[in-house]
């Protein structure tokens, strides 16, 4: 579904992402770890085409994103608040993403019922501005809208972020049936090594922009990240 | 202490997103300045003579202290609309080992710094040094009389702080103070209660006793303190974070639905417009400017040159087109990526702003056509005027907008907000108004009024023709610098 070749971001000198090859099949349950600054959130926007590759090109269903907007249609996705729009309320938001992705009042409608728990009675007919929202709440906002009118490609970056433990325990359970059920390659980027491991069938861990680890989730996987992750503590 | 504040203040400035991008804007604001205070100055100086020349059978000095009371209220009107409280980023300080009482000193005093109260004393003192160096007066009473007034003008500083905090959420409020104020003018005009007199008499009486200059600086040291109260009741975080319980009113904008395609992106605008305290004031601009035809129109000066006419017309019925376009795609910066990696594509984006401001130019023209009654020939002009606004200067606007990379925070007042404003919104102007009034000046000059209106005319119509081609055209541009105003739309600040 999605493939990366020579792909590489260059700010001032300093090369923040150097992909050579990375190949995400259609339907998978990707995910991303890495600590700051390795390049997670870098790889989601030249994905998303909201910056420009200095070298390579990311195909999205074989679509070349930085020259054709054809990927739009089929790939949704939630980085962070400038996704959402401060002055709607959140059913006029999850309305105008609707619009944007041909689905009427109606399907919205029936649409959010299912994740009336998962809102917990604050967000839908509370007649708020997005703006005055708790961060939380607006990150359920983003990630609930990112699934409106059945995408094939859902990107979210650190999804599990501000959210409490019950909605984190939600989330997991959704994402992992989206891909499941619907097909849908999901994308997720988190430092919660625990939260990946659950989701995700298929991990890589970046560093400083370049792909260390690319592994298929098994039951090892968790103790493998973590292993990882403190080595350069355990050597100091 | 209060040198650390400084450093970060000096460090805020020079490092801010905007510094050094906006030069034209700088150069701008550094003429206005020197223009001012060159200004006051010379009126400092010469206003002596001035009014001995003016009122030849009294005292200047008196008939200065008799306009005091003008000045005052002027200045503080003045300063109502323009002047902020110059504040400082305090949430880090807070929880650092700062007291409290020193960040607030530090921000009052930072104020008086400022230069709207460099301007009096360039005025005032010039004027008290020629009384007493020239004219003789008494240098005791003439520098009790400059502390006097110089210490009330700084009480105006502290005096609006005081007054916007009151009155700059709740506006209404400040309705009754308006209405006395008017009663005073309207009792001061009638000549029933002179109260600009009696305010004079207190400076003279100052002059007479300049000791009394103790008064109007106790009253400042009075102020300074009132505000330290306020500001430091109001240095905790809920002061800011006050969830606000307002519901908001839901409309639906459901004839929005008939514009097809664009429809969900016109809803979208009207809300952005109607929500939003920034560009909710283009809409009041837009229909106060409406009236700018009644200036022009009567006078017979301008009876001359029609091509006076265009300008109004292009301006009375574009005002909003103006007010709005030059800052598309700005006010959609806070959520710019998300509108750049939904399923939106550029050409409909485009589309919707232009459908927008057609429809205003449309509206404004309707709402202009009482102008007949100066003539038939006005009403046609200002038909062909709204046809190029819409053929013509509506994409030519978007094109200028695709510069734009500049973040506007939509909730800012619009009173000397210079947010998001670059060299193109300067550039683009000029041509907006001087490339019609040309044409048009050249063809009645040449040929007559008529066929000057329908070359107008027939240009916004060929825009119009073309609009899908130069849509595609615009489309291709904005995708180009998608980027660059990604990028630019990240960095706030002004």
């Amino acid at each position: 579904m999605i493939t990366a070749t020579n792909l590489s971001k260059v700010y001032n000198g300093n090369k923040v992402l150097d992909i050579e090859h990375l190949e995400i099949p259609s339907g998978q349950n990707f995910g991303l770890v890495g600590n700051n600054g390795a390049g997670k959130t870098t790889f989601f926007s030249l994905l998303l085409d909201l910056i420009q590759p200095t070298s390579g090109n990311i195909f999205n269903n074989e679509i070349t994103v930085s020259e054709s907007e054809d990927w739009k249609p089929f790939t949704s996705s939630f980085i962070d608040e400038s996704f959402l729009i401060g002055y709607l309320t959140p059913e006029e938001y999850f309305y105008f993403i609707g619009e944007l992705r041909n689905r009427n009042k109606a399907d919205i409608d029936a649409f959010l019922t299912q994740f009336e728990d998962l809102f917990n009675g604050e967000i839908i007919g509370r007649k708020k501005y997005l703006r005055d929202l708790s961060k939380g709440n607006q990150k359920k906002v983003g990630i609930v809208a990112a699934l409106i009118g059945d995408p094939e490609v859902v990107i979210l970056d650190e999804p599990f972020a501000n959210l409490d433990p019950t909605t984190q325990f939600r989330l997991k359970k959704l994402l992992k049936d989206l891909s499941q059920t619907t097909g849908t390659t999901v994308l997720i980027s988190s430092h919660d090594l625990i939260h990946v491991t659950e989701v995700c069938e298929r991990i890589v861990v970046l560093d400083k922009g370049v792909i260390v680890r690319d592994i298929e989730t098994s039951e090892a996987t968790l103790n493998e990240l973590e292993e990882y992750f403190s080595a350069e503590i355990a050597e100091s | 202490m209060f040198k650390k504040f400084l450093w970060l203040e000096f460090k805020s400035f020079f490092r801010s997103a905007s510094f050094g991008k906006s030069l034209g804007l700088k150069i701008l604001m550094a003429f206005l300045a020197l223009y001012f205070s060159v200004m006051f100055l010379s009126l400092g100086v010469g206003m002596f003579p001035l009014f001995k020349e003016l009122y030849p059978e009294r005292d200047p000095l008196k008939v200065v202290n008799s306009f005091m009371l003008a000045y005052f209220v002027f200045e503080l009107i003045f300063r109502f609309l323009l002047q902020t409280l110059p504040v400082m980023d305090i949430k880090p300080l807070m929880v650092l080992p700062v007291k409290r009482s020193k960040v607030v000193n530090f921000v009052l005093v930072k104020s008086l710094f400022s230069f709207y109260n460099l301007l009096p004393l360039l005025l005032f003192i010039p004027f008290g040094l020629y009384c007493i160096i020239v004219e003789d007066y008494d240098s005791g009473s003439m520098l009790g009389w400059m502390i006097g007034v110089y210490a009330s003008i700084l009480c105006i500083n502290y005096l609006n702080f005081i007054i916007k905090k009151r009155f700059t959420e709740n506006l209404k409020a400040l309705i009754p103070l308006v209405v006395i104020a008017l009663v005073f003018v309207l009792l001061d005009y009638l000549g029933i209660f002179d109260i600009t007199h009696y305010f004079g008499e207190l400076f003279n009486y100052l002059v007479a006793n300049p000791l009394m200059a103790l008064i109007p600086v106790a009253l400042l040291v009075l102020l300074y303190l009132w505000n330290f109260q306020n500001l430091k009741g109001k240095f905790y975080l809920d002061a800011g974070l006050k969830a606000k319980s307002k519901e908001v009113n839901i409309r639906e904008y459901g004839w929005t639905k008939r514009f097809g395609s664009i429809a969900p992106f016109l809803q979208q605008d009207i809300k952005l417009i109607w929500r939003n305290k920034r560009p909710k004031a283009t809409i009041y601009m837009s229909l106060l400017l409406l009236g700018y035809g009644l200036l022009f129109y009567p006078n017979d000066t301008y009876q001359g040159m029609p091509a006076f006419f265009v300008f109004v017309g292009i301006f009375i019925t574009g005002i909003f087109m103006i007010n709005f376009g030059q800052f598309v795609p700005s006010w959609d910066s806070s959520y710019y990526p998300m509108i750049m990696a939904q399923n939106i594509p550029m050409r409909q984006y485009l589309a919707s702003k232009l459908g927008l401001i057609t429809f205003s130019v449309v509206v404004l023209f309707i709402l202009s056509t009482p102008y007949v009654y100066f003539g038939w020939e006005i009403l046609l002009l200002n038909f062909a005027c709204a046809l190029y606004n819409m053929g013509v200067n509506a994409p030519l606007l978007l094109f200028a907008g695709s510069f734009n990379k500049k973040a506007i925070d939509l909730d800012k007042s619009p009173f000397m907000n210079y947010q998001g404003t670059g060299a193109s919104q300067w550039l683009v102007g000029l041509p907006l108004l001087l490339i019609p009034i040309f044409f048009f000046w050249i063809i009645n000059k040449f040929v007559n009024y008529e066929v000057a209106v329908g070359f107008l005319a027939i240009l916004g119509v060929l825009g119009l023709i073309l609009r899908p081609g130069l849509l595609n055209y615009l489309a291709l541009r904005y995708r180009k610098r998608k980027y660059v105003m990604i990028q630019g739309f990240k960095q706030k600040g002004d």
